[in-house]
């Protein structure tokens, strides 16, 4: 198992370092100095920051509704689970079908009476980031959710009965009893759909093409269309140093100061 | 899914689910999911860069099955990136599958050593009367030929009609010069309240090329040579004022027939391939026109692409009978009627062309005829190394035109990272570069 997946690492290493005369770090220079390098890697962070708040909201909403058991409440389950179905790719496809220049939104707002705007262009920098944020929101919260109603269901209800009993509003025993008891759960998902969140590429890459770089669409150009292993390698290890980073930092953050040391 | 399992018409449901994918997985495998090559014993597999649209696809495997004779081909076109790994994969690991290869001369270099010698091929087939040019590509480099030319195109200018109302006073729309176009989508920009002239920039666009074949061809006479000189930076300049009239969508277009379709752009340059579905349904709405001529000339580049047998291809007769069959003039013509890539072999195309097509021939041939015209060919013999040098030059259009950054300060960066690439490659230059060994920028 430790083979399976260190060798593919190590070479990946070796490969981000290699060079027709050994070790080198030209691969990295090359990287950066590529024009679309910092925009993706810019790009990727905004989309981070903006986006698993956002998601972290829905999915807690969500999954505190469907806790409350509405009518059909398996039902919104369900259907709130179905992205998690698609691919990305696909779910790119179907926004590009609502945001391109004679797509679903446009034609909504022609028929409204409202001129049409390029949602996509490369000059329209909101709107296109707005773009590739909702379809990246449809698609990936229901992972958040489906983590979240997971963790409420192993929180037994007598903690928040009690704290009911003792006259704590329903916002209270949300942020005093609810929350930290669903700490692990939040923690994993946290990890989860920030690492994923660093490999969003082919909602982007459907949607915006090269207008909006990120950087593991980076890494599959730099493997795929210019056939530079070497400078893909690099751009992976990138991801994978800050993705390492970062789950070692919310372990850190997120760490339940009331099991530390005393 | 627990109560589907205990139910019993489900069951049958889940039975009837399976046999129905055991039956549909070799028809989605002849419907070219595969792409490893294979198509049945005794069928030459014929793994292709070209005609991957599903349409262009249809119509060239329609062309196949008329010209092939008892020959049975499975044709499977792929991206670059995948016919590179399928052959180098089965070429190192001694185990071809591939019968034949076709792919544009750049996406055959790579492979020139691993080429069967076409020889004899070519002394059967000299009659066919390819140009001296055609014949010394086809070496690939090396002494012997390595491919037989297959199909060739070029890129011209498309306008709808529409358009030629706001062309500058006393401009010849079939011998434009670069000021005269720039003027042109001016005019036509004031007049219409947006920019109405298009380029392919998109992702899969083919914008690198007017830049290689068409721009600095035009302003500099050179193409690797000349990339960082004062002309260079004369092209760009020009390129980023002509970007200013471009419709800005056109980052987003791959083909340019779309929008000139849907009238969002009224004149754009492209492949003749990728243009021909806007005008083939009315030709009387649309004339196709050269390239604008720049101060050293009507800079066009000429793609070819070729037909080539992999060494230890399994179906070696058979392949060379299918490249002499695909080689006669009536499958040349059938090509371009049906796919708008025309003849390499000498013909007479004659008047029965479809409107769309009698346009493009018409164009294409006003372009190579041109007196001040310049040829130009795509990178030759860079290998792997083919798409980074494109790259560069739609490097130096995302900053210059997109990121507004200098010109000469870009074209010093991005030439600096094609020097080095040809320092390593070491190899001679192509048209319109003058040919010394080896290839440098200045």
């Amino acid at each position: 198992m430790t083979l399976l997946f260190g060798w593919p690492m190590v070479s990946g290493i070796l490969q981000a370092f290699g060079g027709p005369e050994g070790l080198t770090t030209a691969n990295f220079t090359r990287m950066t100095q590529d024009p679309y390098f910092w925009s993706s890697v810019g790009n990727t962070l905004l989309l981070i920051v903006v986006m698993i708040p956002i998601q972290f909201v829905l999915a807690l909403a969500m999954a505190l509704l469907i806790r409350a058991k509405p009518r059909g409440a398996s039902a919104y389950f369900y259907i709130w689970a179905i992205p998690l179905a698609v691919s990305d790719l696909a779910a790119g496809l179907v926004w590009l079908t609502v945001f391109t220049d004679r797509g679903y939104l446009n034609s909504l707002l022609a028929s409204l009476g409202i001129d049409p705007v390029s949602w996509l262009a490369y000059d329209n920098y909101a709107s296109m980031f707005g773009a590739v944020l909702i379809a990246e929101v449809w698609r990936a919260t229901s992972l958040v959710f489906v983590i979240v109603v997971a963790g409420l269901q192993s929180i037994p209800k007598d903690y928040e009965e009690a704290a009911g009993v003792f006259g704590a509003n329903s916002w209270n025993r949300l942020w005093h009893v609810t929350l930290p008891l669903l700490r692990p759960s939040l923690q994993t998902a946290l990890i989860l759909r920030t690492i994923l969140a660093f490999q969003t590429f082919a909602v982007a890459l459907a949607l915006t093409g090269q207008n909006f770089p990120l950087v593991v669409g980076e890494t599959y150009r730099w493997y795929t269309g210019l056939q530079d292993p070497n400078v893909a390698s690099a751009l992976a290890l990138v991801v994978m140093a800050v993705s390492m980073v970062t789950a070692v930092g919310y372990l850190k953050l997120l760490r339940d100061q009331s099991e530390a040391p005393r | 899914m627990s109560d589907l399992a205990h139910n019993d018409v489900s069951r049958r449901a889940l039975l009837k689910g399976g046999l129905m994918a055991l039956a549909t997985g070799p028809i989605l495998a002849a419907c070219g999911v595969n792409t490893s090559g294979s198509g049945g014993k005794g069928s030459v597999n014929f793994l292709s860069t070209q005609f991957s649209p599903v349409e262009e696809r249809q119509k060239y495997e329609a062309t196949l099955k008329k010209f092939s004779g008892d020959t049975s081909v499975a044709y499977n076109p792929v991206d670059t990136g995948v016919f590179n790994t399928t052959l180098k994969s089965q070429l190192s690991a001694g185990k071809v599958e591939v019968g034949m290869v076709g792919g544009l001369h750049g996406d055959l270099v790579p492979f020139a050593s691993q080429l069967e010698d076409l020889s004899s091929l070519m002394n059967d087939l000299s009659s066919a009367g390819y140009s001296d040019d055609l014949k010394e590509l086809a070496k690939l480099g090396t002494d012997v030929p390595r491919y037989i030319p297959w199909i060739q195109a070029t890129y011209v200018l498309a306008i709808n009609k529409k358009a030629l109302e706001w062309l500058p006073s006393g401009a010849d729309v079939n011998k434009l010069t670069y000021d005269q176009y720039l003027a042109w989508a001016e005019a036509a920009k004031a007049a219409n309240g947006r920019p109405v002239f298009g380029i392919p920039a998109g992702p899969k666009g083919l914008h690198h090329r007017f830049y290689q074949g068409f721009l600095l061809p035009s302003f500099t006479g050179g193409q690797i040579t000349t990339f960082r000189n004062a002309d260079a930076v004369t092209a760009w300049t020009y390129m980023r004022d002509l970007w200013a009239n471009t419709n800005p969508a056109s980052t987003n277009y791959d083909f340019m027939q779309e929008p000139l379709g849907n009238g969002e752009v009224l004149v754009a340059w492209d492949h003749v391939a990728r243009l021909i579905t806007a005008v083939k349904d009315k030709p009387d709405d649309w004339q196709m026109v050269p390239a604008p001529s720049g101060p050293k000339g009507k800079g066009y580049l000429l793609i070819v692409g070729g037909m080539a047998v992999p060494q230890g291809s399994p179906e070696k007769d058979k392949a060379f009978e299918l490249i002499r069959a695909l080689s006669k003039p009536e499958a040349q013509i059938e090509t371009l009627k049906s796919n708008a890539f025309f003849p390499v072999v000498k013909t007479n195309i004659g008047g029965d062309l479809p409107g769309g097509t009698a346009l493009e021939a018409k164009a294409v041939k006003a372009q190579q005829e041109a007196s001040d015209a310049l040829l130009a060919l795509p990178p030759v013999g860079l290998g792997d190394k083919d798409p980074q040098v494109s790259q560069l030059f739609k490097n130096c259009f995302q900053e210059i035109c997109l990121n507004n950054a200098d010109v000469k300060a870009t074209l010093d960066r991005q030439g600096a990272e094609l020097a080095k690439i040809m320092d390593t490659l070491n190899v001679p230059c192509w048209a319109p570069d003058p040919k010394a060994t080896p290839c440098k920028v200045a």
